[in-house]
């Protein structure tokens, strides 16, 4: 009884709070200081005709780094985790049976599923590689542009769901993208104004894809990081699960 | 914004809550995931609206897409191991 009080007098006061908000609420007729120097200055300073992405990428990149680098401990720890159940999994099963278990397919998949996900595969590709290769220019960028990737990743997977990746190439291609992310934010240090300046190329003309300095490449490169982390993170729970399957 | 984008946007925010009810309520785990998705799709219209097409990208490509069906592997996962 006092409980259902509580939760009654929780949601009174959630009401409250955002009855206060919604009533209060007025449009601000300029922008607060903040943002007013950055649609002041986005254009002239970084050349990037979509400022979320100039603020994303140069004016705010730490936060960037931060942001990749709490994802890539997700997919690691996702991946440590599942690796223990995996070999523990394999330990329990006869060695004839895992050499075997690629040729056969528990559920054949469909010839709908089949053709349009070949057909559809290199189109979500190609969307998501122009996410992030235009995130300087239209909305999107390195994040929507690498999920797009790992969801082609996922059309994949639930095609064939005994599909085999390559385990290497999805973690040298992460790898090797984010380190190429820190070297060319300590060469700001070095050869522009300071970590993660995007002048290490010249900003070029407002609006063209050759502009905005480093930006296009940094971004392009946290798209190929951040597909490859949600690409690994899928793989490795449907392997788990193909593993347990094949225990029953 | 006009009225009938107004109009959309408080339909949708309705539908959010119901969602929300119906993925706290429902009995069957898949219903309350694809309600859950339904949500993050949902939101994301709303940020359209709200002028922020970026966030509404993230939210459609990661909150509805990719969540989505990470939690349907995790699902396969749980009902494999209660059949163990």
């Amino acid at each position: 009884m006092t409980r259902r009080f509580f939760v009654v007098l929780l949601l009174l006061g959630l009401i409250a709070i955002f009855a206060n908000l919604l009533f209060n609420y007025a449009m601000d007729s300029e922008l607060n200081q903040t943002a007013r120097y950055y649609a002041k200055h986005t254009a002239t300073d970084i050349g990037a005709a979509n400022i979320v992405t100039a603020i994303i990428v140069t004016y705010r990149g730490l936060d960037t780094l931060g942001e990749v680098t709490v994802l890539f401990l997700t997919a690691s720890i996702i991946g440590l985790v599942l690796a223990r159940s995996k070999n523990k999994a394999q330990a329990d099963a006869q060695p004839t049976q895992r050499s075997n278990q690629h040729k056969t397919r528990p559920f054949p998949s469909g010839e709908l599923l089949t053709t349009g996900s070949d057909l559809l595969v290199p189109l979500i590709l190609l969307l998501g590689a122009y996410v992030f290769i235009n995130g300087h220019l239209t909305p999107g960028g390195g994040f929507q542009g690498g999920a797009i990737l790992a969801s082609a990743a996922l059309l994949l997977l639930l095609t064939n769901p005994s599909r085999h990746f390559s385990h290497q190439l999805i973690s040298k291609v992460e790898s090797t993208s984010g380190l190429i992310f820190i070297v060319l934010g300590i060469l700001g240090i070095f050869f522009a104004g300071g970590f993660l300046d995007n002048r290490l190329l010249p900003t070029g003309t407002l609006g063209s894809i050759f502009s905005a300095g480093i930006i296009p490449v940094i971004y392009s490169f946290i798209g190929l990081k951040v597909g490859a982390e949600f690409t690994s993170m899928m793989i490795n729970l449907a392997e788990t699960e193909k593993k347990q399957e094949k225990n029953k | 914004m006009n009225n009938i984008l107004i109009g959309i946007a408080i339909l949708l925010a309705i539908s959010m809550i119901g969602a929300a009810v119906v993925a706290i309520r429902v009995k069957r785990p898949a219903i309350a995931i694809l309600a859950a998705g339904m949500i993050s799709l949902f939101a994301s219209i709303l940020f359209l609206f709200l002028a922020a097409p970026d966030v509404a990208m993230t939210e459609a490509a990661i909150g509805s897409g990719l969540t989505t069906f990470l939690f349907f592997f995790v699902l396969g996962r749980v009902r494999g191991d209660e059949h163990d």
